[in-house]
């Protein structure tokens, strides 16, 4: 019952830390390598409102939002469009960016000092015998909201239906009117907003330390690798599987593995089949 | 003035001593020899007097062999990623391997260093391309990720499984003789293999590399089987960068899991960056550069990471040609207004 | 050289191949036999699953279903560059050239190859002299003009007309024994054209058998000996040039329309 219930928190996690990452790879093709620095951040904004400004928690949580989701937007017209559509370039680049926030951060602020979200919610509940606490409930809620939003805005809002098609063929999207250009600034900003989000809801289980930046990074490309890039419903269910492969390795075996098991999960995907377990026809293009 | 108008533009034309080296009049005159000498003596005179020139500051001559291994492993990079077409954001695994092969060949072995760095030089690129051969039919970013991931799974496999000396890593390691000859041994194989994989990309073998890069289908197309030269890539960048984790090994004389750590990835590639990819020479030029940049904030932590991260954003985004293009192309060329 | 019965049985056996991608069948059933010293052209209209059947038969695609049998040997799953050292090659719809290397140096890709090295490249000339000289020997042979300064140009920047040229002389290089040329009239223009239907015929008088993706019918027709039509990844029909001109079903499924005569 243990396995069951933290296999699926810990699923809707890694879920919730892939998300941004898959959404903007599946819009623009952008393998976004600041993602975990993005998560980082958007933590160290909200604590950073919340105590030196001392706003209550709920505006410091959208404020830190919104900043990410301007500061992705920024990060991608002012550096990311100019190597546009050089796979390798875009993937150094934002890379070093990432590196360049996370190490940046920290020298400059999380040096030393703890810092602490406080959950939203305190205190535990019992279900089938199994003591949770309320901040992990929280978080399986929000990460289906979230998921539900998505879906929502994606299917049924003129931007996202925009966004989906711009997904399908950027080409042809273009010719539709659709100004590619813009909707990857649009999905870089969601997707950096969805890894904040992520963060406020995960943060508040642990301090917030850089490591996390990278392991998020990790954990979101392992997310991807395995169900496929840019296939946003293989994520999903890669989250699952590698969710409670995860939770199995660390009742089995201990907690060193967790990190490990994403790890090799990416590898054993890209060497048995690139194009994810769910993917459509990227075998052809990637391996041919 | 400095703006094309309608009625005038920059025009670049080739120096006429460059068309003339280009072709048999290159030892026609001093003046032309010259030509072509001056910048390979410069870079060989240059390296090869690196430790001279500093031996007044023992401190910077240690900076010496550091900017040796950043070097080969940025040339190693550079040609796996420009001549070959394989990205490898994981240098620090050939770094790593190298280190630890060499560490045990020594300890356990108790061969000396000389011996032990040459045989976990081509011991660890075994290993390496071992270790790589799985992923070489992917590309692009598929083999970027992967290749990415192996220093993160090896030192993450060490602490979690506490083998190879764990999060001690290996200690006893014997230094090198002397330090002349620490640096003489990382610079001249530098300037051998510079020069040597120089020659190689234009050898045959070199031409099937290059297509794999350009064209790997039509490759397999004329019947040849692109994992075997991929391999034979892979191996030869291994080597390299092992030569360089060998001789690090000894000259720390330790060999742990900070040696997968991410400087030895991101460095490397910002060198290259900087240096001017698919010249070979520009990485060495860019880890002339950035390594000291490195050691002097050295006293700031990983102040230091952020800056070299800054600086490869910045030059792969504003000024992706790198410096040797760039210096190149004002050697071989100049530029004049010409009115339309 | 091969015995008389070796000459007289097909060359390639395409038996019952099936693709399917995804739940698209790409080719359902397809069936056909190739004779050294045929020309035979493929037509079908885009999408009907022409690229996939190269694809298929030179080994980039693995088939889900089906035998593909090549000089006796069953080749079906074989690595295309096995298939390719086997005799069986290829060029590329889409042609990419080695851009980084002179034209004359794409050859050396080819010539170093191990059955460029066995057979000594076209003609056996690798045997005897160096591989450039092999190489621009080879340019020549394909109308690149030996004392131009075209053959080493970097192939970035030769225009149509020579690239599909060197996607043909690539596959010359390796000496083979079938070549699958896919679309290599296409995008040329008139003149150039007109050079290239006689360098078809001397390669087949050469001995080497051709497979031809074609959509400039009124060339294929002259060249071709027998011309298969693909229409939704399956066989429409199979025959001479005349016969499947004639065939209803060919028109009805490919051309449409009366139009047929107006364009051959």
């Amino acid at each position: 019952m243990d396995i069951l219930i933290y296999g699926i928190i810990n699923s809707v996690s890694l879920a919730l830390m892939a998300l941004g990452f898959t959404l903007v790879y599946g819009i623009s093709r952008l393998p976004n390598f600041a993602h975990g620095a993005l998560y980082v951040t958007a933590g160290y904004i909200c604590w950073q409102l919340l105590h030196r400004l001392g706003l209550p928690y709920p505006l410091a949580g959208l404020l830190a939002l919104a900043i990410m989701a301007l500061a992705g937007a920024a990060m991608y017209q002012l550096i990311l469009v100019r190597v546009r559509g050089m796979a390798i370039s875009e993937i150094i680049a934002s890379y070093a960016i990432g590196l360049a926030i996370l190490e940046g951060l920290r020298w400059g602020g999380l040096k030393g000092a703890t810092v602490i979200l406080p959950p939203f919610a305190t205190g535990s509940v019992g279900i089938l015998g199994v003591t949770v606490d309320l901040q992990r409930l929280l978080v399986v809620l929000l990460g289906a909201l979230l998921v539900g939003g998505l879906w929502l805005f994606v299917n049924h809002t003129r931007l996202g239906l925009a966004l989906k098609g711009m997904a399908q063929d950027e080409r042809a999207a273009l010719t539709l009117g659709i100004d590619s250009d813009r909707m990857a600034v649009v999905a870089m900003a969601l997707g950096s907003a969805f890894a904040g989000a992520a963060a406020l809801v995960l943060l508040p289980l642990g301090n917030i330390v850089v490591e996390a930046g990278y392991n998020v990074l990790i954990m979101a490309v392992a997310v991807c690798i395995v169900g496929g890039l840019g296939s946003w419903t293989g994520a999903i269910m890669a989250a699952f599987i590698i969710g409670f492969a995860q939770i199995l390795t660390v009742v089995l075996l201990g907690p060193h593995y967790q990190v490990v098991v994403a790890i090799l999960a990416i590898i054993l995907t890209l060497i048995w089949r690139p194009s994810g377990l769910f993917g459509r026809q990227k075998e052809l293009e990637e391996r041919v | 003035m400095t703006e094309p108008t309608q009625d005038r533009r920059k025009e670049r034309v080739d120096r006429g001593i460059k068309v003339r080296t280009d072709g048999v009049y290159a030892i026609a005159s001093w003046r032309e020899m010259a030509y072509l000498l001056a910048p390979r003596l410069t870079l060989i005179i240059g390296l090869l007097g690196l430790p001279i020139f500093l031996t007044a500051f023992p401190y910077w001559q240690k900076v010496v062999s550091i900017i040796g291994i950043y070097a080969l492993l940025a040339v190693s990079f550079d040609f796996l990623a420009h001549y070959v077409g394989l990205v490898s954001l994981g240098g620090a695994l050939y770094i790593g391997v190298g280190a630890y092969t060499s560490a045990y060949l020594n300890t356990w072995l108790g061969l000396p260093p000389l011996l032990a760095i040459p045989m976990a030089t081509v011991l660890g690129g075994i290993i390496c391309t071992l270790l790589m051969w799985p992923c070489l039919p992917l590309r692009g970013v598929y083999f970027a990720i992967v290749s990415l991931m192996f220093p993160l799974l090896a030192a993450r496999l060490i602490e979690a499984l506490d083998i190879l000396g764990g999060t001690d890593g290996v200690l006893g390691v014997d230094g090198l003789p002397n330090r002349w000859l620490e640096q003489y041994v990382l610079l001249g194989c530098l300037l051998l293999l510079l020069f040597g994989l120089r020659r190689l990309v234009n050898e045959d073998i070199g031409l099937v590399l290059r297509g794999v890069k350009d064209n790997d289908q039509a490759v397999k197309a004329s019947g040849i089987n692109i994992t075997t030269f991929k391999a034979l890539a892979v191996f030869i960048a291994s080597c390299l960068g092992c030569l360089g984790g060998a001789t690090l090994a000894h000259i720390y004389m330790w060999a742990g899991i900070s040696q997968f750590a991410l400087d030895f990835s991101i460095i490397p590639i910002a060198a290259t960056v900087v240096g001017g990819g698919g010249t070979l020479v520009g990485p060495v030029l860019g880890c002339l550069i950035l390594v000291p940049i490195s050691e002097l904030l050295r006293d700031f932590g990983t102040l230091r990471i952020a800056v070299y991260a800054v600086i490869l954003t910045a030059f792969i985004v504003f000024k992706s040609e790198g410096l040797m293009a760039y210096a190149t192309r004002k050697y071989n060329q100049f530029e004049r207004w010409v009115n339309i | 050289m091969a015995t008389e019965e070796a000459n007289k049985a097909p060359i390639l056996v395409v038996d019952d191949v099936n693709k399917i991608f995804g739940g698209v069948q790409a080719l359902s059933s397809v069936c056909f036999e190739l004779n050294r010293g045929d020309i035979l052209g493929v037509i079908g209209p885009n999408g009907s699953g022409k690229t996939t059947l190269v694809n298929c038969i030179t080994g980039f695609v693995t088939p889900t279903s089906g035998r593909i049998v090549f000089q006796g040997r069953d080749i079906t799953g074989w690595q295309p560059h096995k298939i390719a050292d086997a005799g069986l090659t290829r060029t590329f719809q889409v042609m990419r050239p080695y851009y980084s290397l002179p034209a004359f140096k794409n050859l050396i890709v080819p010539l170093i190859s191990p059955r460029a090295r066995r057979t000594g490249g076209w003609r056996g000339g690798g045997r005897l002299g160096s591989r450039d000289a092999v190489a621009v020997d080879i340019l020549e042979e394909i109308g690149f003009e030996r004392d131009s300064y075209v053959p080493y140009k970097m192939a970035s920047t030769l225009p149509t007309g020579y690239l599909k040229r060197l996607e043909l002389a690539r596959c010359l290089a390796l000496r083979p024994e079938v070549i699958v040329c896919d679309e290599v009239f296409s995008g040329l223009s008139m003149s150039e054209m007109a050079s290239m239907v006689p360098l078809m015929e001397k390669l087949r008088m050469e001995g080497v058998t051709l497979i031809m993706i074609e959509h400039r019918l009124r060339e294929l027709f002259r060249l071709a000996n027998r011309v298969l039509v693909l229409n939704f990844g399956a066989k429409v029909a199979e025959g001479t040039p005349e016969e499947v001109m004639a065939n209803e079903e060919v028109k009805a499924a490919y051309f449409g329309s009366e139009e047929v005569y107006s364009y051959v």
